[in-house]
């Protein structure tokens, strides 16, 4: 998998479509190729299952982590660290946004706006049709407008991470992947990963491995 | 139908509304916000409606009045919320209405945090509200029974026109799990109790919990009791898992059961033989079942496992009646209990048993 060339690496997507785990193992890749690399948990929807609890893991991969003010600590007040702001001023650091699911989410994000069109980024749109909502062309491209109205940024790439969980097959991938090729026709944005478990990954057609980002997943209840 | 991930609050809601559910009266709460949310976004697209009401008296208020018309509705909250709809819970079950009760609890007492908890336990099995009542309490342990008992809940409902309480905390609320909503047939039952409007001819409909004469009143707890009787008999649910030849039996419900299903796979790799009794209803509690084990030879023990300071286990105790001893093992205010440390909860009790 190839970390994408921009300094600023922003994904968003519909409520509970991975953007989470994207964000963790795309620093991952950053941080292993040898980028300095900071990642934002712009996160102010999710009370639990946050990129912030794996702040250790993290920081063992010498990647900063930024968090909102309170989050992790129990306390439910939707408040931004001031940090985030340095983050525009390293300028030889690689960041990675993660934001808050749907519209609402991204509404964190509209903040910075001034901030990110002097800059070289890129906003990933985070997709599983195995969601609800989220299932047909459709509701995903309603659903892209709405995000780019809230953050007053572009979506610029797509990403199929089409799965359910520790069930997912190929077919779950594939059948995702139909209706992505078909948005990213419509609204003339490219595909730029295809995300899932390795095996799952496996099964892709030669033609658009390239395009394959295993995950390791990071989010698990605590048993298992 | 293929299968969905899900999230477990986003479940719930589709659940209710694939059950018939068309209004939803509530307030907002972590970790249980995602219901409303999402009835707040589907409900009228399907004729229904959602309303965000003042506070939590309100809403369960409004879930009365939408009960007494006849109406499938429903309510969710989280602990603090749940407390206070108690007085609301009291009237309906007076009133004997129908309706869904949804309580992702979260640790306590009083604003607790918003960590996932089973510490409401008492309060729902042993009636938080005032006067002689039960409602059969559903516990789901994963996203697809979540969907399962919640549609099954609005028929429990109707049958005994009394509501029914999902239980489930901030960890089953929270998490994504593979779901399939399986196509039924929903049959919403005749209600000629229901308050639509008086018709010409028709014996006036009254929905009603206050009974000043104490005979009427004693007579109509009587009627409730009988209700409850045939509950206990009809509706008690419980998974036993691997509990033949099991040494220790550990019973848990929810979250703590799926750690626990962790926990005796852990321990079969060290030889230790663990079963789980896993009641799924809370009321009425499976103590037939508890009992039945507890006769066993290879039983030596049970171990309750919970996210409080231990409040099921005086359920169990009294459904193990002295056969054998029962020990408890629980973390609270939002911690929850790690597969290793139940495992050397379980070493200790093998010690001294």
């Amino acid at each position: 998998m190839n970390v994408g060339p921009e300094r600023i690496a922003i994904f968003t997507g519909h409520f509970g479509s991975g953007k989470t785990e994207l964000a963790i193992n795309y620093s991952m890749a950053a941080a292993a190729r040898g980028d300095k690399t900071v990642i934002v948990d712009l996160d102010i929807v999710n009370p639990f299952f946050r990129t912030t609890e794996k702040k250790d893991v993290l920081e063992e991969q010498g990647i900063k982590v930024i968090s909102p003010n309170f989050a992790g600590t129990g306390l439910d007040i939707p408040s931004l660290s001031a940090q985030i702001y340095s983050v525009f001023q390293k300028r030889d650091h690689k960041v990675i946004f993660d934001v808050g699911g749907d519209d609402i989410g991204a509404t964190a994000l509209g903040t910075f706006y001034p901030y990110f069109k002097e800059e070289d980024y890129r906003v990933y749109y985070v997709i599983n049709v195995r969601r609800p909502l989220s299932s047909n062309e459709q509701d995903i491209i309603d659903m892209i407008e709405s995000i780019q109205a809230n953050s007053r940024l572009g979506v610029s790439h797509l990403i199929n991470n089409s799965n359910i969980s520790y069930e997912t097959t190929i077919c779950d991938l594939l059948d995702g992947q139909a209706i992505v090729e078909k948005i990213s026709m419509k609204i003339n944005r490219p595909i730029a990963y295809i995300s899932g478990m390795p095996e799952v990954l496996k099964g892709l057609p030669v033609e658009i491995r390239t395009k394959a980002f295993p995950l390791n997943i990071f989010m698990r209840p605590p048993w298992a | 139908m293929t299968k969905v991930l899900m999230k477990g609050n986003e479940a719930i809601a589709e659940a209710a509304i694939q059950a018939g559910c068309r209004y939803f009266f509530g307030y907002p709460i972590t970790p249980q916000n995602e219901i409303p949310a999402y009835m707040a976004k589907m409900l009228p697209k399907v004729g229904g409606s959602f309303i965000q009401a003042e506070s939590e008296v309100s809403a369960i208020n409004m879930v009365y009045g939408a009960a007494g018309a006849g109406a499938r509705v429903m309510t969710s909250s989280s602990s603090p919320g749940i407390s206070l709809k108690q007085e609301g819970i009291s009237y309906i079950i007076g009133a004997e209405l129908p309706c869904l009760i949804v309580n992702i609890v979260r640790g306590g007492p009083g604003l607790g945090g918003i960590q996932p908890a089973q510490s409401d336990y008492f309060q729902a099995v042993k009636g938080g509200g005032h006067g002689d009542y039960h409602m059969v309490v559903l516990a789901p342990a994963s996203i697809q029974e979540m969907v399962d008992l919640v549609m099954d809940g609005f028929d429990i409902a109707d049958r005994y026109r009394n509501p029914v309480m999902v239980l489930g905390d901030g960890m089953l609320g929270q998490m994504m799990e593979p779901v399939e909503f399986k196509e039924r047939d929903i049959v919403l039952p005749e209600k000629p109790w229901a308050t639509t409007g008086n018709k010409d001819g028709e014996p006036r409909r009254i929905i009603n919990s206050l009974f000043i004469d104490a005979q009427a009143l004693e007579d109509h707890v009587h009627k409730l009791y009988r209700k409850y009787e045939e509950m206990k008999k009809n509706e008690t649910r419980v998974e036993c898992y691997n509990c033949q030849d099991a040494e220790i039996i550990i019973v848990a419900y929810g979250t703590t059961a799926r750690i626990a299903k962790n926990v005796i796979q852990m321990a079969a790799q060290e030889g230790i033989n663990l079963g789980l009794i896993r009641p799924i209803t809370l009321w009425p509690f499976p103590d037939d079942t508890i009992d039945r084990w507890a006769e066993a030879d290879h039983t030596k023990a049970f171990l309750t496992l919970e996210m409080s300071m231990g409040q099921m286990v005086e359920d169990v105790k009294l459904s193990v009646n002295g056969k054998k001893p029962v020990y408890f093992y629980g973390r609270t205010g939002g911690m929850v209990p790690t597969p290793r440390a139940v495992l050397e909860e379980i070493k200790k009790i093998r010690e001294v048993m």
